[in-house]
């Protein structure tokens, strides 16, 4: 699937398109912004610590939006937080992902109904690319997601538009319950 | 009375005893005591006495409530009044606990701060005010604390119902 995965001829020569070096360049070091808002986050820095070990994949938080590629929106935004998050969104530089973690960012979680203060969705402010489920997810579900980011990133190319890159991946993607009975039937036989 | 008395756990009987040392002092001002179990208290009936209670009860040798633990927002929509409970401790000489309670009426009340009294009060009573809407007058900094600055009303009341917006964006689900 990636780049070294290619065969590599004898003088230390690799023929591929630029496309290609581009994306596996910028998938093998997602850098996500170091912030948290609730109890996901807690999930996320342990994807980030030893156990889980987010850098394997080139994953490690930056400190600042301007170093940053990849907005992980975890936990409960309020409306407090929402015009902050924008703000934080609107000074990373281009192109950039979210991936929002959690039934919270995703649409208001718990407090979907008499959460007063809290949006009811991140995507009523930024764009997402991939929604995590979940209450928080598991870190393997984190992970899981920012596969997805990494595939979304392997999708797009020069003139192929995020949207076309996105409906690619929609169209790749498989029903998670065949998956499941798969590994059902297998365990059991 | 004297049986009434007996039946009370020590711990509120303790709290008795602070009582009566207050009710001695500001007589009318305060109401009678509840010797509820688990929080037993009293409410000021004279709300422009409240500092000078809340001064007595820290200052007052015998009682030395040095310690504001918790200063709650109430509404009582069929009183039409909001209301604050205070729970006091003493730390060090006494371990006597007790609430007092302090009511206002519900529209442009107001409630004597006892920020100047016990610090703690200050970013309490600011939360009471955020959620309740409730004054305290004489509090050196009286803003909302949890909710934006320029949000619509007050969140804990029990009428209370979220804007539709808020800067643009959609609030409700
Ligand atoms: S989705 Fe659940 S775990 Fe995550 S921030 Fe919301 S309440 Fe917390």
């Amino acid at each position: 699937m990636g780049l070294l995965d290619a065969r590599i001829s004898n003088r230390n020569v690799l023929v591929t398109s630029v496309d290609n070096v581009m994306n596996w360049a910028r998938l093998s070091s997602l850098w996500p912004m170091g912030f948290g808002l609730a109890c996901c986050a807690i999930e996320m820095m342990a994807t980030n610590a030893s156990n889980y070990d987010l850098e394997r994949f080139g994953i490690f938080p930056r400190s600042s939006p301007r170093q940053s590629d990849l907005m992980i929106v975890a936990g409960t935004v309020t409306m407090k937080m929402a015009e902050r998050v924008v703000t934080l969104y609107e000074q990373m530089p281009e192109p950039r992902y979210v991936l929002s973690m959690g039934s919270c960012s995703n649409c208001g979680g718990p407090y979907w109904n008499h959460g007063y203060h809290v949006l009811k969705g991140v995507d009523r402010v930024i764009p997402v690319d991939v929604y995590v489920p979940g209450c928080p997810p598991r870190p393997e579900a984190l992970i899981g997601g920012l596969m997805k980011i990494q595939e979304l990133i392997r999708m797009e190319g020069l003139g192929i538009s995020r949207q076309d890159a996105l409906k690619k991946l929609a169209e790749k993607s498989v029903d998670p319950q065949q998956v499941i009975d798969q590994v059902r039937k297998s365990a059991t036989a | 009375m004297e049986e009434a008395a007996n039946q009370m756990s020590p711990a509120v009987q303790q709290s008795k005893a602070a009582y009566d040392n207050i009710k001695e002092r500001f007589g009318d001002a305060i109401s009678e005591f509840d010797a509820n179990p688990t929080m037993p208290f009293f409410e000021v009936l004279d709300v422009s006495r409240w500092v000078d209670i809340a001064l007595y009860m820290r200052d007052n040798s015998l009682l030395q409530f040095n310690y504001l633990a918790c200063l709650s927002g109430v509404d009582y929509p069929e009183e039409q009044k909001l209301g604050i409970v205070c729970n006091f401790e003493c730390i060090g000489k006494y371990t006597h606990k007790i609430a007092v309670k302090v009511k206002c009426p519900r529209d442009g009340g107001s409630i004597p701060s006892v920020s100047c009294v016990w610090h703690t009060a200050n970013w309490h009573e600011r939360e009471a005010y955020d959620m309740y809407g409730m004054v305290f007058e004489g509090h050196p900094d009286l803003r909302r604390i949890l909710c934006p600055e320029d949000w619509t009303g007050f969140p804990l009341r029990k009428d209370y119902q979220v804007q539709e917006t808020y800067h643009g964006i959609k609030v409700p689900y």
